[in-house]
């Protein structure tokens, strides 16, 4: 059991919690009053704008500022020697936020300037020489693993055998005369899970079926970019305005990369306008603080689009080898995979997660994946939704898919046969506590969309999906107002409404209305360290906390009532929102609500308030399976999704609206991972479709509406039971799609995204087949 | 003692081996231990470590107790979107 | 380059500015004036965050340069309630969660207007192609396309009403609110 959880009261009847009251931040959102990252300004501000490299990789020679300085209104220009590298921050981050002598990627920044205007800091930008060698560039995974791929890091990453890698055996299959190379290699890591003996559970199948994959990199595709206010006052005071996932994070880390203390910078979260893993990191934020250091003004930094799709992270794209064999009757009897995912220019590609995740869905008694991380000249990829999951559910439930074709079994009794259950030990490790995935197929079995008969061209997919979710540093404090209201602060920022969650939750212990509890999210110097929100961790860490904050608060109140009863503090409980003597002995005392103790707090003892600090644990993982129905035109090859269910399990929907649409999203961000979306790179290494026209994500008439089924089996590491439900919805979709496609036009695609010319392609090489 | 099971990275850098036996009445003296009798995984347990016990995955709660009944496996440091 | 000099109407209101040739409509609602409602996801005309009307025809912002508006209406997400009374759509997208992080939220609802003041009795095919100019990352549309449908049955129905009320009124609902599309330029 976990050290801190409380266990032994899991609820199970609620008053608000499972209600739908509008959020505390809408009629802000609705109005246009709400202040996100590029709404905030400064009196006095300049405009920080950041040069970028136009090569995929090439040595500095060197960088010429002092035309730009000349300019009148520029009132400061920086390079990577106004960032000078501290002791023990991270080497990475800093080579990713300002270029020191390589130039790793196209849109690395190079340079940085604050003028007094755009116009100005523009000019400026232009007026700055920077002499470049160009060098060999490689931005494909596979090319990247080749002992003839231009190494990124000399020296840095060990060489390798090529030879000797399960890359070249399982999926090229080609030998490479030259096996290692003398500067090291760009595999940053090679990652191995699993238990049993896969060659000999091969033995026993009736059927084997192994396919290569291949996906796309994408982009979060948050609608808000990055921006930031910086302002440093010439004492070495530092305060951040900015949008993030993390501003507890970009403190600590700008503070490091700056030689700052951490309590000289305070960083206030705007309202955030999507991340979706995207805003975990830093980009302008310290070149925003370094320029107004050096300019000794405010300065304000907002990305343009073009620069979101250049130089912050998408995530990796992949390749992939998945091979399972099953019995006859549908038993997995072993499965084998190896996962390939390049992270950009730096290591930390999700590879090891996606690995985890691969076949996390299924009882296997002999299982391994073997992960690599490969360094490529691309932007450093950022988390994204289940970082690493997608494309490994993509290629496992891909194969799971054919075989149940194969064997004539129903996509989900396939699944069904060999779900991960309660005492299941994972394909990663861990044995499973109490978790949903059975109840997800069963729900997603007994759903009128299963049912549907499917037309011409038309076909069904289905695909499961895990994630574990986290937990976290998390800090939260109440205070009662004085008319018996509450003002509830959190650190973790609202990406999608968790607002609202805390404040039913916060109403739900106390006994209060809804309405009674107002929720803010506080800056960096109003509490204690707060991890990010991210991982599903939100509505679990925060809840928990606002959970025992608002118990802290209660026995405080309960305090109160029993001095002024004066009764021991133990003959008080709390109930429906009062004071109340504890039974009969306790004496015949009207209850004390919440009001007439706020009333009195100041004449009893002084303000009341409850907090609560922890890092959490116990954050169960969420199951999800998804049913999708397609049409896809023979003639161009254009598909319509037609139907979309989406079952996950969120332990207990605090805000069920919300958690629907954290399954809506997910799903169609799924969507358009496999209809369109891509990073496209030409030929000498520079991004093509940095942009929202050729960068497609899903619109309106691209999708249909997403059916929703909330199943709740509670996590006992949460007192109401709560599961994160954010990211499992990215997971099955991919595969769910992609097994739609196949079932519509008889042949499984396997490289994404499915864009018509890729799926016509296919259709054509089915008739030629047949001709 | 403990028994405790590795994962991922760590295995190759424990050498290949994947299980060891350390004393320890908390994730914090396991990992001392752990650190102590395999010192190649020292810079990675420095690093950070996820450590599943009983299924349930810790990140940061040294004072975790343990025992030896529990199923203990160390996995990767993991971070979500 | 000289700045401008320009006089426009915005929500309803008299409105002078200066502002370089090269501004877009949206550098001057957001930074000049600081009515930062009306959002700037792409600034290519590409995501519908910044939608806002021009003589009652939903337009880009950004896409708009500031010094073409002078003698024009412009109506942004800022003028949307009146006083402390929320239009239908605000109301039912708040009702109806068809928003997460809100970022879009302002450009939807000014198509969304843009559309019911066209087309009382839109279809959901209707709504989504309507709609297609905006970009949503978090929601997947669903909600946002219920709320819109929503609010124009609702709207159907106080029409209604109010039409068996006064006989006299007006018989095209449509029509009617097609006229107040245009009130911009009244």
């Amino acid at each position: 059991m976990p050290l801190d959880a409380n266990t032994p009261d899991l609820r199970t009847e609620f008053k608000s919690v499972g209600t739908r009251p509008n959020r505390p931040d809408g009629v802000d959102k609705v109005t246009g009053r709400a202040r996100f990252g590029a709404d905030f300004s400064a009196p006095g501000q300049l405009v920080g704008l950041v040069l970028r490299s136009p090569h995929a990789h090439a040595r500095i020679k060197s960088i010429d500022t002092s035309a730009a300085e000349a300019l009148p209104g520029v009132k400061a220009v920086i390079t990577y020697k106004d960032i000078p590298e501290q002791e023990g921050c991270d080497k990475d981050v800093l080579v990713n936020i300002m270029a020191r002598g390589t130039a790793l990627y196209d849109g690395h920044a190079v340079a940085a300037v604050a003028a007094t205007d755009a116009a100005v800091a523009r000019k400026a930008l232009k007026l700055i020489k920077v002499d470049y060698k160009v060098l060999k560039h490689v931005t494909d995974v596979d090319e990247a693993m080749k002992p003839s791929a231009p190494v990124l890091h000399p020296g840095r990453f060990e060489p390798v055998d090529y030879n000797s890698l399960e890359t070249a055996s399982h999926v090229s299959g080609k030998q490479e005369t030259k096996t290692k190379t003398r500067e090291g290699s760009n595999i940053a890591g090679r990652y191995v899970f699993g238990h049993g003996d896969v060659d000999k559970g091969f033995k026993q199948a009736d059927i084997i079926v192994e396919h290569e994959f291949k996906t796309e990199a994408t982009h979060q595709g948050y609608i808000e970019p990055h921006a930031c206010v910086a302002s440093v006052s010439s004492d070495g005071m530092a305060e951040l305005w900015v949008c993030t996932q993390g501003p507890f994070m970009v403190r600590d880390v700008c503070a490091s990369l700056l030689g700052m203390d951490v309590s000289r910078l305070r960083v206030t979260p705007s309202e955030i306008g999507g991340g979706f893993g995207g805003k975990t990191t830093v980009f302008i934020e310290p070149v925003a603080l370094a320029l107004s250091r050096k300019a000794g003004k405010p300065v304000k930094v907002v990305m343009s689009r073009s620069e979101v799709f250049r130089c912050t992270g998408p995530t990796s794209s992949a390749s992939m080898w998945v091979k399972i064999g099953a019995k006859k009757d549908g038993t997995f009897v072993a499965a084998d995979a190896v996962l390939k995912y390049q992270g950009g220019a730096f290591p930390g590609s999700p590879v090891e997660m996606g690995a985890m995740c691969a076949f996390a869905c299924y009882d296997l008694r002999n299982v391994r994946i073997v992960g690599y991380d490969v360094v490529t000249n691309r932007p450093k990829q950022a988390a994204y939704r289940a970082p690493g999951a997608p494309m490994s559910a993509f290629a496992v439930e891909g194969v799971i898919g054919e075989i149940a074709d194969k064997l004539g079994i129903d996509a989900i009794d396939i699944r069904l046969k060999n779900a991960a259950k309660e005492g299941t030990v994972s394909s990663y490790g861990p044995t499973f506590g109490p978790v949903g995935l059975v109840e997800t197929l069963e729900a997603a079995k007994a759903h009128k969309n299963y049912k549907v008969k499917l037309g011409k061209n038309q076909g069904r997919g289905v695909a499961s999906g895990f994630w574990f979710n986290f937990a976290g540093n998390t800090c939260v404090s109440i205070n009662l107002n004085v008319d018996g209201t509450l003002a509830l602060a959190l650190g973790t920022v609202d990406i999608g409404g968790s607002r609202a969650s805390m404040c039913l939750m916060a109403a739900e212990e106390l006994g209060i209305a809804y309405d009674d509890v107002r929720a803010i999210i506080a800056d960096t110097s109003s509490l204690g360290y707060n991890d990010i929100s991210e991982g599903s961790r939100v509505t679990f860490s925060s809840g928990l906390a606002t959970i025992k904050a608002v118990r802290d608060l209660k026995k405080r109140m309960c305090g109160r009532a029993a001095k002024i009863w004066g009764i021991p503090e133990d003959a008080v409980k709390w109930e429906n929102g009062a004071a109340h003597p504890a039974g009969a002995n306790a004496g015949g005392f009207d209850p004390l609500s919440i009001k007439e103790i706020a009333a009195q707090a100041s004449a009893t003892g002084g303000p009341l308030a409850g907090h609560y600090e922890i890092n959490a644990e116990g954050a169960g993982p969420s199951f999800a399976t998804h049913v999708c129905d397609v049409e896809v035109d023979p003639e161009t090859g254009a598909m319509k999704v037609l139907r979309y269910l989406v079952v996950q399990d969120a332990g207990k929907a605090i805000h069920p609206s919300y958690v629907e649409g954290q399954y809506q999203g997910g799903a169609v961000q799924g969507i358009g991972w496999v209809l369109n979306e891509e990073y496209f790179y030409g030929k000498d290494g520079t991004l093509q479709n940095a942009g929202f026209l050729d960068y497609r994500i899903p619109v309106c008439s691209d999708v249909p509406m997403i059916d929703t089924v909330i199943v709740e089996v509670p996590n006992p590491g949460h007192p109401y039971g709560v599961r994160g439900v954010g990211e499992t919805s990215i997971v099955p979709p991919l595969a769910c799609v992609a097994n739609a496609v196949s079932s519509a036009i008889g042949v499984r695609a396997r490289t994404l995204p499915m864009s018509p010319p890729k799926v016509l392609a296919a259709i054509e090489g089915v008739a030629a087949s047949k001709a | 003692m403990l028994k405790v099971k590795l994962g991922g990275t760590l295995v190759n850098k424990a050498g290949g081996r994947t299980e060891f036996e350390v004393e320890g009445a908390n994730i914090m003296q396991m990992l001392r231990n752990l650190g102590r009798t395999c010192p190649e995984l020292e810079p990675m347990l420095k690093k950070g470590v996820s450590v599943a016990v009983d299924g349930q995955i810790y990140r940061d709660a040294m004072l975790q107790p343990l025992g030896p009944e529990n199923e203990i496996i160390l996995l990767p440091r993991m971070a979500g979107g | 380059m000289s700045a401008v000099h320009v006089s426009t109407k915005i929500n309803g209101d008299d409105v002078e500015f200066v502002c370089r040739p090269d501004e877009s409509l949206l550098d001057v609602l957001r930074d000049r004036l600081g009515m930062t409602g009306s959002k700037e996801g792409c600034g290519t005309g590409d995501c519908g965050s910044c939608s806002v009307t021009l003589d009652g025809r939903l337009v880009c912002s950004c896409l708009v340069m500031g010094a073409e508006v002078g003698g024009h209406e412009i109506g942004t997400i800022e003028g949307m309630a009146q006083g402390d009374k929320l239009h239908p759509l605000q109301q039912k997208f708040l009702e109806g969660a068809a928003l997460q992080c809100g970022i879009c939220t302002p450009g939807f609802l000014i198509a969304a207007r843009a559309l019911l003041e066209r087309n009382m009795d839109p279809t959901e095919t209707e709504v989504r192609y309507w709609l297609a100019g905006n970009l949503c990352r978090c929601t997947g549309y669903d909600k946002i396309v219920r709320a819109v449908m929503d609010t124009a049955k609702d709207m159907r129905k106080a029409a209604a009403k109010s039409s068996a009320k006064k006989p006299a009124a007006k018989k095209s609902p449509a029509k009617k609110t097609a006229k107040k599309g245009a009130r911009h330029a009244a």
